[in-house]
Parts: structure tokens; sequence; C-alpha cells
């Protein structure tokens, strides 16, 4: 079982926002799927999932950025910056 | 909520209705091709369904948008889906349910369900959409169409906006095979930006002809949850591919008692991390910006995103996290593995496997309320994601009056052998 | 910017040097720009020093829905060389995984690095270390990206909002981890020096590109916990940042409370480091293998990398082949450009004369004026060092001669040759004879030091010799200019 504090510690990871009046169905939803999951524990050992294809690279070449103004027309931007809330 | 409606769009398929011309004739020249809202279009809104992106027009298109578009397809606009693909009903849209044209109180299934929608309705004859875990096979089989999965590495993700990015596909949706299968043809071109894509070419091969192909049929496909008025119907195509010549052989698949936990966990895990980058700094509503970073962004994405998709987030998070990683998402790698290895085995016997796409026709509108059972739908069209195959879903039949689909799965890089299978059916039951 | 970090112990029979009370025990994390033409995953041009903020940046480095990575193979082949370089082993398969945090530099909400599987391991770098020569042990190379840029608009005390360029972000990174090997600040300097010289020696890095090198130290001592200090970002910056931390440490102990364990911030312009504690959940970066792209196995590659010759190599060489002094070779090849240089110069005919004018004088007015030795014209450069060996100009003013040369340069001006600036300020060497009535001058102005002389105070000598030096402007031969002096004096002018 996972607690409401656990739910609010992994929302907390997440940056996601959760609300109080949310935190109770939250984390009877979580639970039930979390019980679901417990069949994973019944996967015989072994080596886990790879797609056996490496080394997929491209040459060091250039090609064409952003035109500017189109980067800038998507977000509020100032002097060409793109604006952030504040992180310090 | 639901743009559509108020523009000749009752079904709510589409979330922008904007004609994007083709640039050149080509093969599908004349032809309507829809476009989930999920695959990035220069110059025209793409959400993903999702209220976080809305106003975001991208500066660029994807990889299949520039293709269809070169072969001369005009695009009628941007279809509906599940918000970020996460659900199997076109109920978790930010902008309303898309409807199902067979009954409108029902719902079209998802995450793809608009362009299942536009295409089933007429108002597009083809349609792209994208299949994480059955998001194309679902709506086409609750539509009454037909909707490929390509094998993984067959179609550029280059432009698809990333729910699970090991998992997905883009691929084709149409009204009969024949068009589907022109839509693969042109949209399976090589792209050099995707690396988890191999230059092979879908080349269509519809001759109809499946004399003495050995066609599996899985017991797990046909076991608990699954309508056994589906079951009969299913059972009743099988026995019109037998006609045709065909061999059926009863086969087993054990790694169906976890492919689906292992795909949720999978799937919400890398979604977790792909939704991270939706903070609006640089596109989409801004965040407050006399906020500190953390509870801006949280507010944001509070109020953006939808209930499913936080929840989504939540649990790959978890999956994830210290202390978790081996238990969840290690453990779900594992079980992939064996997913992987029931294929390969049962590849090595039959050419194809048949059964059931969805265990239930469509269900109504609000009828599945809590997540698990809705996950549960996708029994039955997560492991061809899980093993990366291909898997087309076909119409066969309806039960009261509701569209059922045939769901043929192949080997890898042989959804052409996949195709002519759901030809042949096609063609048989046609005449 | 790794989970994964050396201990902060002392390796088993590394000897600490000093007493136990004072052995400080460093590791660092050594982030270098590689100098690709194009990013580590997109097209965009790594060229954005002289450019207006995002103006280098396309869908995938700007994050934007749907993108998609694809893995610069030339950045692959810059790590593999440093790899190479640094005596490691080189993974059978390594892969790129995802680092999960928010924060507006990273436009994806996650960066793209190496976790489980880094590139290479277990290495070790040669350094001269506060008790001769010294092996710091690299414990793993890894590639990554490089986020944006910030700048923090406001002040600390009423912070606004921040702006950001993302012209930097998808920057090939490499990242070099040290074992905690070293034992003082100045062992931390040298052993960046030591990689600097190293990765430009290879071709895969410019040091003087503002901005190529961030450092993360761990530095403990003992009785304290490790303390990371992140955010250097200059090769003297790590010397003064861990030699404040070792201070603060030693003056926290003193005062019997707890070195705790925790990060800092180096503040490079007022020279301390700052607790970075903030109310900022604690990171759990849930790493997990990049979707987007395949593992590599490049074991293979490395035979065939054919290294050019290092520092060490290139320092034994020019002891052997131009005679010169340990110390000048040091110098010398502890920078690519400076040793290339130096070896334009060598043909001279005098090597020693040319190592001490490079190593020494030239390198003293290049940081005076902050100039980079790209800019030196050889040619005239290796003509003041024959006038020297031809003895047409003294020390002092070939001295004169090459400020007049480098300010040039500085003003962009067209740098005259050597002999042109000879001609025109009549810098040459002249016989001491001609000085007279200089000298003369000098004795009549300074009647002072001239009795001092006479009275048997013989250090005024050179006081009035120092005069007619200064008036004369170097070019004349100083014991030449004595013989005069003397005459004149026993002249018994004034
Ligand atoms: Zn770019």
């Amino acid at each position: 079982m996972v607690s409401e504090e656990e739910v609010l510690h992994i929302a907390t990871l997440a940056d996601i926002g959760i609300g109080t009046g949310e935190l109770p169905p939250f984390t009877r939803d979580f639970n039930a799927i979390l019980d679901y999951f417990a069949v994973l524990d019944r996967v015989p050992a072994g080596e886990g999932w790879k797609s056996g294809i490496a080394n997929v690279l491209r040459e060091d070449e250039v090609t064409p950025s952003l035109p500017r103004e189109e980067v800038l027309a998507l977000s509020e931007a100032e002097d060409g910056y793109i604006r952030a809330p504040r992180v310090m | 909520m639901a743009r559509g409606e108020t523009a000749g769009d009752p079904l709510n398929a589409f979330i922008t209705l904007a004609e994007i011309p083709p640039r050149g004739p080509g093969r599908l020249s004349g032809i309507t091709v829809a476009v989930k809202d999920n695959i990035s279009t220069r110059g025209v809104e793409t959400t993903c369904g999702s209220r976080i992106l809305s106003g975001y027009v991208p500066p660029y298109d994807a990889h299949v948008v520039d293709l269809i578009r070169n072969e001369g397809a005009l695009i009628p606009g941007k279809t509906n889906m599940d918000e970020f693909g996460m659900g199997s009903s076109t109920e978790n849209s930010g902008f309303g349910p898309a409807r199902n044209p067979r009954d409108p109180e029902r719902v079209t299934g998802g995450s793809s369900g608009g362009s299942a929608a536009a295409v089933a309705s007429g108002m597009a004859r083809m349609a792209l959409g994208s299949d994480t875990g059955g998001s194309i096979r679902c709506p086409a089989a609750f539509c009454g169409i037909v909707g490929l999965k390509p094998t993984y590495g067959r179609v550029s993700r280059y432009g698809l906006v990333a729910y699970a990015n090991s998992l997905e596909q883009i691929g084709p949706m149409a009204a009969n095979v024949s068009d589907c299968s022109l839509l693969m043809e042109v949209i399976s071109r090589y792209d050099p930006r995707d690396s988890t894509m191999k230059d092979r070419p879908y080349l269509p091969r519809l001759n109809g002809d499946i004399k003495g192909m050995r066609i599996g049929i899985p017991a797990e496909f046909f076991g608990k949850g699954v309508d056994p008025a589906v079951t009969d119907r299913v059972r009743k195509a099988i026995g019109v591919l037998e006609g045709l010549g065909a061999v059926s052989v009863e086969c087993a698949m054990p790694s169906m008692e976890y492919a689906l936990a292992a795909y949720y966990v999978t799937c919400t895990s890398e979604a977790s991390s792909n939704l991270a980058r939706f903070d609006g700094v640089r596109y989409g509503p801004s965040p407050d910006i006399r906020k500190p970073w953390h509870e801006a962004f949280q507010e944001m994405r509070m109020q953006h995103f939808g209930p499913e998709v936080r929840r989504r987030i939540l649990i790959g998070t978890f999956a994830l996290s210290a202390g978790y990683y081996g238990k969840y998402y290690g453990k779900a790698q594992v079980a992939r593995q064996h997913v992987r290895e029931d294929y390969a085995r049962l590849f090595r016997d039959v050419d194809l496997l048949a059964g059931p796409t969805m265990p239930t026709v469509a269900w109504k509108i609000g009828a599945k309320s809590d997540p698990l059972s809705m996950y549960l739908a996708d029994i039955l069209t997560v492991p061809a994601n899980l093993a990366g195959v291909p898997a087309v879903s076909v119409p066969c039949g309806s039960v009261e009056g509701l569209p059922v689909g045939l769901q043929l799965t192949g080997r890898p890089f042989e959804d052409e052998q996949v195709m002519n299978a759901a030809f042949a059916y096609e063609q048989a039951v046609k005449a | 910017m790794t989970a994964i970090r050396g201990q902060a112990q002392p390796a088993a029979g590394l000897k600490a040097s000093g007493t136990e009370s004072d052995t400080v025990i460093i590791g660092l994390e050594v982030h270098c720009q590689l100098n690709t033409e194009s990013k580590l995953f997109c097209g965009c041009s790594t060229d954005y020093r002289n450019d207006p903020p995002n103006t280098h940046v396309c869908p995938t480095c700007l994050g934007l829905p749907g993108s998609l990575p694809s893995m610069n193979r030339r950045a692959v082949e810059y790590a593999l060389r440093v790899a190479k370089a640094l005596n490691c082993q080189v993974a059978e398969e390594a892969e790129f995984a995802r680092k999960n945090y928010f924060y507006p530099d990273l436009p994806k909400g996650f960066q793209i690095t190496m976790y489980n599987l880094p590139l290479a391991e277990g290495g070790y770098l040669d350094i001269e270390g506060e008790e001769g020569e010294k092996r710091v042990r690299i414990t793993r190379i890894h590639l990554e990206e490089d986020p944006g840029r910030l700048v923090h608009m406001g002040t600390p005390d009423r912070p606004r909002y921040t702006l950001v360029d993302y012209n930097r972000s998808g920057i090939p990174l490499i990242e070099i981890v040290t074992e905690p090997d070293l034992r003082s600040p100045k062992e931390a300097r040298r052993l960046l020096n030591g990689l600097r010289t190293t990765l430009e020696y290879l071709g895969v890095f410019d040091g003087d590109r503002e901005g190529s090198l961030r450092v993360d130290a761990n530095i403990s001592i003992p009785g304290s916990e490790r303390v990371e200090v992140k955010n250097i970002s200059s090769y003297k910056g790590v010397e003064k940042a861990l030699t404040y931390e070792m201070t603060r440490q030693r003056n926290v102990i003193r005062r019997g409370q707890k070195v705790e364990r925790e990060t800092r911030h180096f503040v490079e312009a007022r020279g301390v480091t700052t607790s970075a504690r903030s109310k900022e959940q604690e990171h759990d970066y849930r790493y997990f293998t990049e979707p987007d792209l395949r593992p590599l196995q490049v074991r293979g590659w490395v035979e065939g990398i054919v290294l050019p010759e290092l520092p060490a190599a290139r320092r034994d060489r020019f002891m052997a082949q131009y005679g010169i002094s340990p110390d000048h070779a040091r110098t010398l090849c502890g920078e690519l450009r400076l040793a290339e240089f130096f070896e334009e110069m060598a043909p001279c005919g005098n090597p020693p004369l040319a190592a001490t004018w490079v190593a020494d004088t030239l390198q003293g007015e290049l940081n005076y004026r902050e100039m980079e030795i790209g800019k030196v014209p050889p040619a005239h450069f290796r003509e003041l060092l024959d006038l020297l060996q031809r003895r047409e100009l003294t020390d002092k003013a070939a001295v004169e001669v090459l400020r007049q040369m480098l300010d040039q340069c500085v003003a962009g001006e067209t740098v005259e040759t050597p002999a042109q600036i000879m001609e025109k300020n009549t810098l040459g060497k002249t016989a001491g004879d001609a000085f007279t009535p200089v000298v003369r001058e000098v004795i009549a102005e300074c009647g002072d030091a001239v009795r001092d002389y006479r009275a048997g105070k013989g250090e005024a000598l050179n006081f009035l010799v120092g005069q007619v030096m200064k008036r004369t402007r170097g070019r004349a031969d100083p014991k030449e200019l004595t013989r005069i002096l003397k005459e004149e004096l026993a002249r018994g002018g004034t």
C-alpha cells in the first residue's frame, strides 16, 4: 500500500501539482494500479529488453537552424531571450 | 470544449479543421488524409488533445506529413485523440470526446479516435494515427475500419509527439485494406532523423493468396474478459481464412499474463519523462512569470494536464524512482523480453497470429469510470507494441450493430504479409 | 553531473602528503565542450559565441514536441580519442540515458547523458604533484549534452525572472571524472591544466572559448563530510574555490561544528563558496535508457585511433632535441599553441634562446595584454630572435620592440617588423661612446648620487647606470655604459 504522503512525495518529484481534494482518489487509483502491477513479481528472471541494434550515427554536418522569429513567436520573448520564472 | 461540433463536425472527430494543401502531384493526389493531432504540422496548431499545447503552432512538419503532402494528399485537419494518446476511448481529450459514427452515444475507441471517426464517417478517405498500445487498432475496430500498427522502426517518428518512444509507431487508417496499404507505402520512406528507424520501405503485395499460410490462434486471446459474441465473430473470420486455404494452429502465449502490466509500467515511465518538457517556457500557454520556478511549473501542469495524464505521470515517476526501479521498470523490461521471445517462438511455427483486436465492442461514453478497467481493455493490443511486431485490425462483422475487429499479427518487417492476409479476408467477405 | 562518483576516501596504497591533520581529499568532475561543427544530437552549428541568443536552435535542441535526437559521429570519435589518451578502457557497450530534472535551461525536462554504461572507465593522467610525479586515476568518461544558458533578472535579494538562451543547448560535453586522488588545490589545478593540454593536443577542445570548461569538485578534510563545489568555470577558479573551501571547512571544525555533506556553489566574482541549500526537493534523477537512441559498440574503433604526440612526450622530445631546460619544456608544452609556436622559432639556430624568449618573455607580455599567442606574427618574432642572436639588439631593447609589436597587434594595426620598429625608435644597439652626452647630462643632474659615489658608495653607480639606460631606452650595453660612466666621473665634472 502506498500512503497519501508517498503519493504527495511522488507528485513533488514529478512536479505535478496535486490538490488536497484530489489526494484520496489519486491514492486509491494509484494503489489499484500498483496491485495490478504486482503480477510482475511472477515474471521469470531474465535479461531486459534490448533492440540489438547499435552505432546509429550521423555525420558531423551543420544543417540550418530555425529562423529566430519563428522560435521567439512561440513564447514570451525579451531581447531575443525566452522568459521563464525565476530559479534563484 | 468540443471545438469541432460547431464547425460541421458533429462527431468531434477534429480538434482543428484546417486545409493543409498538397505540395505536389503523386500517389495521394485528390485524396484527403486526416492527421492525428499528435503529429507535428508546420503552421497548424498541434495540441495532442491537451490544453497544455493549445495555441502551439509548430514551426516544422513531421516526416510523415512531408511525405503525404509531397505525394499530393490534402490534409483536412487534425484529429481528436486522448490527451497525449493516454486512453482507449478518446474520452480523455482536452477538447471533448469524439463520437462513434455507428452510434454517437458510444466511444470511438482510442487514442486515435478522431482519425477513425473521420474515416468511418467519410470526412476523410484516409487518416494517420499512432499506436502505442493499440491506439490505431482499437478505434479501427470500434469504428469498423482498417488500421495498421507497423513494425517498430518502419515509419519515422520524427514529428510524432512522444508518449512512449520505445513502443509507438505512426500508422495508416482507411476504410479498406488497399487504401491502408497505399498510405503505408507512402509513409514508410526512410528518415535518418529517427535513429530507431530502419531503411525497409513497405512494398505492397496485395494478391489475396494465403493458401498454405499457417495461422496461430493463441488461447489467451480468447480467454477471460473477452466478450463471447466478439469471440464468435472472430472465430468465424478465422474460418473464412481457413476457407481460403490457410491452416489454423492452436497455440499459447504465456507472457500475456503480465504483458499488460509490463506495458503500463513502460509507457507511464517513458511518458513521465517525455511530458516534462511541457513547462510553457518555449511554447504553449505561459507559466506565471512572477512565481518561483517549481511553483509556477506545478501550477501550470496541474491546470493544463487532464487527470489521466497526471495519473500516468505519477505512476511513471514512481516506477522509475529510487528503490522502485528494479521492481517496476526493470522488471517490465524483462517481461517485455519474454513477450518478444514468445512471439519469436510462435513465429517459427506459424506465419501469422489471429485473434480479436478488442475484448468488447465500443462502450457507451462515460461507462468506464475507473482507470484500471480502461487499461484492461488494451490487453489484446499491447503485446504487439511490446515486441515491435506489425498488427492490423480489419473489420469482421458486428455485434448488435457495433463493429468487431479481427487482429492479425506478423513477424517483424512482414507488414506486407499481414496486410495481404487482411486483404484476402476483406475480399472474401465482400464477395 | 553524474550520480556515480568517486569515494571521498584516499585510495588504498596512496601516500597522502603532509600530516594527517591537513590532508585534503579532492576529486574532480570536469566538463569540456568538444569542438565539433554541429551539436551532439542535431545539426545546429556550435559556433554560437558571437551570435545573438536563440539563433542556433532547431526543434531538437529546443525540445519541441515530436523532435528526435540523432547522434553526432565525430563527438563519439573525439570522446574515444580522449579515452585512449587517458589510458581508459572503452566499454563494450555504452548507452545514453535520461537524467530527469526540471530546470528552464533543460528544454526537454531531462538531460541526455550516460549513466550505467559510460563510454570508458579506469584510466589515469600523470601530473606534477606536491611530491613529484603523480598518477591521478580517471574513474570514467562519458558524453552528454550541454544545457542552455540562463540570465537571472533582478537582484539576488529580489529575483524577478529568468531569461534563457538555448544556443548552448545540445553542445557536446565530455565529462571526465577523477578518483579522489588529489591532495591539494594546486594539484587540482595541475590536473585540470593537464587535461586541458591533453584535450587540446588531441584537437577536440578549445580551452580559450568562454565557458568551454566547467568543473565540479568533491572535497573533504579529515573530520568533515564530503562537500561538492559546483559551478567552477576557470582554471584559476578551481584552485581558488578549493582553497577557500578547505579553509572554510577547517574553520568550521575549529569552532567545534560539523561540516555537513552538501552542495555549494562557487561564486567566482567574490572567490567564495555559498551553500546551495534550498527548498528544492532532494534529487532522484530517475535515470533510464534513452529510447530514441541506440547504444554504442565502439571498442573496436579505438585501435584505429592514431594519437598525436601528447604533452609528456613532446616535453621529453623538446629537451632532447633542442637542449632546453625541463622548466622551459614544461611551460612550452603546457599549451599546445605555445609549443607549436616554439617549434616554429626553434630553427633560429639557438633553441635555448628561443625557449627563454617564448616561454618567459613572450608569455609574460601576452598575459599582461590578455592576448592569445595565435595573434603573434611568427615571422616577426623570428626576426626579433635573429636580431638578438646577431647582438644587434640588447635584451632590453628587444623587449621594447616586442612590446610595440604586441601593442600594434592588440590595436589591430599593421604590425611593423622588428627592424622597422628598431629603426623608427633608434633602438639599435649603439656603441657606448655615442651616449657620452647623455652620461654627462646625468652626472650634471644627479649631484647627490655623484657625491655618494665619490664618497665610496658603490651602489650609487648602479643608480646612475639606470638613469642613463632609461634615457637611452635600453639601447646601450650596460657594461659599456658603466665603463663610460666611470671614466666621466673620474674626469671630475660636477
Ligand atoms: Zn538544434
